[in-house]
């Protein structure tokens, strides 16, 4: 419609008519013209202002359209040309910026979606890879994937190779190297190389399309008490239009009644929590924290109590170094030697030495002898290289003198297994290898202790000494070993019946009934499907530092709402005592109170987006 | 039974979310219960019965009420 379409150019000629009457009268002093002018302004303004009227009406809604006609025209009809002229413009005007910082709100979610494959290059039934839209692609076809594309689909490589940039599944912009029978994802990004690939799930069924429906259903999803305003504001049009009309009909004054329908206007307060949700969620997304809607937020900002699985969130999950000592003349000899036994073997503490070590020169390794639950004895280099702990070096009467018994001793205290290397019978090299604790957790736990989180407990099938190490490096409040899934998701349920809010951390693989029971199930999962379906928060990457950041957001974001609503109330408070109380309140006044006080809670909800935790 | 996803033009105000939820539900042949307009996102999600009303019927629901249809998807 052509009215409709160019509502911005409608505006502008209304606000240079309006200015132009104004210099008129004041040079001048013609008020002819002047209410000409206005008059003129008043009916190209309130042209898309009706339309949108009567098609509102049309489906039985009353919408704020309605209320701002019936005010012109009431206007029209007492004469007042200036009054409907400003308050047309002010309403148009004020429709126009709205939807300009609206988008900005939205910007955010939108980044997403965009990032979202729209082309693939499909193999036809004659061989060739021709381009088809997104949409056009099915399980089971073949799909090539040139340097610089996005992986269309989730699917399989059968042929080539090259490397990916995972960040829009994981969070994390390492290059991937895929090569035949390796997986990729719908999103990703072919940094270098060519790949063909057999598509396997399509469209929303993808991990990325799993993300953005999330997303964006969470951005529109809404609490218990959005429902409540939004119910509110469905019966507070019609009753402000039926108020109006008692007030015109029993004190016969149209300036007044006219008036009420403009204060009427419910814009902030039906507007101002939808701002701040999106907004908030829209952080969390560009920032790795997936948000699942308003009511997550809500519970997350009340949270008091964290329980943590321990394996594979506070600590990496597998082995490695956490500390070595080195007491003999040549380490890095001996190093190699290590390098080169530990090479030919599978044990899982041999991984976290090499792992340690890095690249070295090894030599071919003769008479290799396994010691079960001990060791190796091998020859490297003519030398008898021995490998394993305390008991295997007692029995090969490696000397140890009391310097390296204290340090054993701390070592093993530590939580450390300890692996000995001993060259011809005098001890090289000691290791202590352990579960380490993620890079960042010990950060992230005292940022949530400043965030007013009072309990931070930590469940582990783990044996109790284990969990007891672990709780005394970060200082948790509480830590319960040798539990089974079921027990942790018992423990949880006691600490809900005790009338705390609760949040549990996990991987979502075998915690789903935790994640499920606690108030709020927050998965470290690097985008998995389980993850993404069970848990209310999912960090992306299984980064531990979003935890904090996550937190915060809930917590500025629930304020936001909160302040937007008191904004909203504020000023329909303020100028409906304005309005009995006083004199100073008419229609045009009041259009720009409410046009303003709109603007406010969306400008306040923009701030959401530039959140950071300090 | 068809779901129907109608990605809508960037929605702005509130009561355009009402208007066009009342004027589907008003529809014959789209289930009432199941009309949802998203606002932030600017879509709409209802399903209907293809042998009462077509997708294009719908969407010149929408379009009679001046708001454009961008896209839409049936499953």
């Amino acid at each position: 419609m052509f009215i409709l379409k160019h509502k911005s150019l409608i505006t502008a000629i209304g606000g240079i008519l309006i200015v132009s009457a104004f210099i008129i009268k004041w040079t001048t002093g013609d008020e002819t013209l002047f209410a000409w002018l206005m008059a003129t302004a008043s009916v190209s303004g309130v042209l898309p202002i009706a339309i949108q009227a009567y098609q509102a009406l049309r489906v039985k809604v009353v919408s704020i359209d309605v209320l701002v006609t019936m005010a012109v025209i009431g206007a029209f009809v007492i004469r007042n040309f200036e009054e409907s002229a400003i308050v047309t413009f002010l309403f148009l005007f004020g429709a126009y910026l709205e939807q300009r910082t609206l988008s900005k709100t939205r910007s955010a979610i939108k980044e997403l979606t965009e990032m979202a494959p729209e082309s693939a290059l499909k193999q036809m039934d004659d061989g060739d890879f021709v381009e088809v839209d997104v949409d056009e692609v099915d399980v089971g076809d073949i799909l090539l994937v040139k340097t610089g594309a996005k992986v269309p689909v989730d699917g399989t490589v059968i042929s080539g190779e090259g490397s990916v940039n995972e960040s829009a599944v994981t969070g994390e912009s390492i290059p991937v190297a895929k090569e035949k029978g390796s997986k990729v994802f719908a999103g990703t990004i072919l940094d270098n190389g060519t790949i063909q690939i057999v598509a396997e799930r399509v469209g929303e069924d993808t991990t990325y399309g799993k993300i953005i429906e999330l997303v964006e259903e969470a951005q529109d999803s809404k609490s218990a008490a959005e429902r409540f305003i939004d119910r509110f504001s469905k019966y507070y049009t019609p009753t402000v239009l039926v108020l109006a009309l008692t007030i015109w009909l029993i004190r016969r004054d149209i300036e007044l009644a006219i008036t009420i329908l403009v204060l009427g206007c419910p814009g902030a307060l039906v507007i101002g929590v939808p701002v701040s949700n999106v907004a908030g969620i829209g952080n969390g997304a560009r920032n790795g924290v997936l948000l699942k809607g308003s009511e997550v937020i809500r519970e997350l900002s009340r949270l008091d109590t964290i329980v943590f699985d321990k394996t594979g969130t506070l600590t990496a999950g597998k082995p490695s170094v956490a500390e070595k000592l080195y007491y003999g003349s040549y380490t890095s000899e001996a190093l190699e030697y290590l390098a080169s036994v530990e090479r030919e073997s599978d044990h899982p503490l041999a991984k976290a030495v090499l792992d340690e070590i890095g690249e070295r020169a090894v030599y071919p390794v003769e008479g290799t002898e396994v010691i079960k639950g001990e060791g190796i004895i091998a020859y490297v280099r003519g030398r008898r290289v021995v490998v394993g702990n305390i008991a295997l070096m007692e029995r090969e009467q490696v000397l140890l003198n009391d310097a390296v018994r204290a340090d054993a001793t701390r070592l093993e205290g530590n939580g450390n297994s300890l692996v000995f290397t001993a060259v011809d019978g005098e001890l090289m090299i000691l290791m202590g290898i352990r579960d380490q604790i993620r890079p960042g957790v010990k950060e992230g736990l005292s940022r949530l202790r400043k965030l007013g989180i009072k309990n931070l407990i930590m469940l582990s099938g783990d044996n109790q000494g284990t969990v007891d190490i672990v709780s005394r490096e970060l200082g948790l409040t509480e830590a319960h070993g040798n539990m089974l899934p079921e027990d942790k998701s018992a423990y949880i349920k006691k600490l809900i019946d005790e009338g705390r809010i609760v949040a549990f951390v996990g991987d979502g693989v075998n915690d789903s009934p935790s994640l499920a029971l606690a108030n709020i199930g927050i998965a470290m999962g690097g985008g998995t499907d389980v993850a993404i379906e069970t848990s209310d928060v999912v960090l992306m990457n299984s980064d531990f530092g979003r935890l904090p950041h996550a937190l915060g957001l809930a917590k500025a974001t629930a304020r936001n709402m909160m302040q937007n609503i008191v904004i909203a109330v504020g000023v329909v408070l303020m100028l409906m005592a304005g309005l009995i109380f006083s004199e100073w309140v008419n229609m045009s006044i009041g259009m720009l109170v409410h046009e303003g006080s709109i603007l406010a809670v969306i400008l306040n909800g923009m701030r959401l987006l530039r959140y950071r935790l300090r | 039974m068809k779901s129907a996803t109608i990605q809508l033009e960037t929605l702005t105000c509130p009561s355009c979310m009402m208007k066009i939820e009342g004027a589907l539900i008003g529809l014959n042949g789209v289930e009432g219960d199941t009309v949802k307009v998203l606002f932030n996102s600017s879509k709409a999600k209802l399903e209907f019965d293809e042998e009462k009303i077509t997708l294009a019927e719908i969407e010149a629901a929408i379009t009679r009420l001046g708001f454009s249809v961008v896209k839409s998807t049936v499953r």
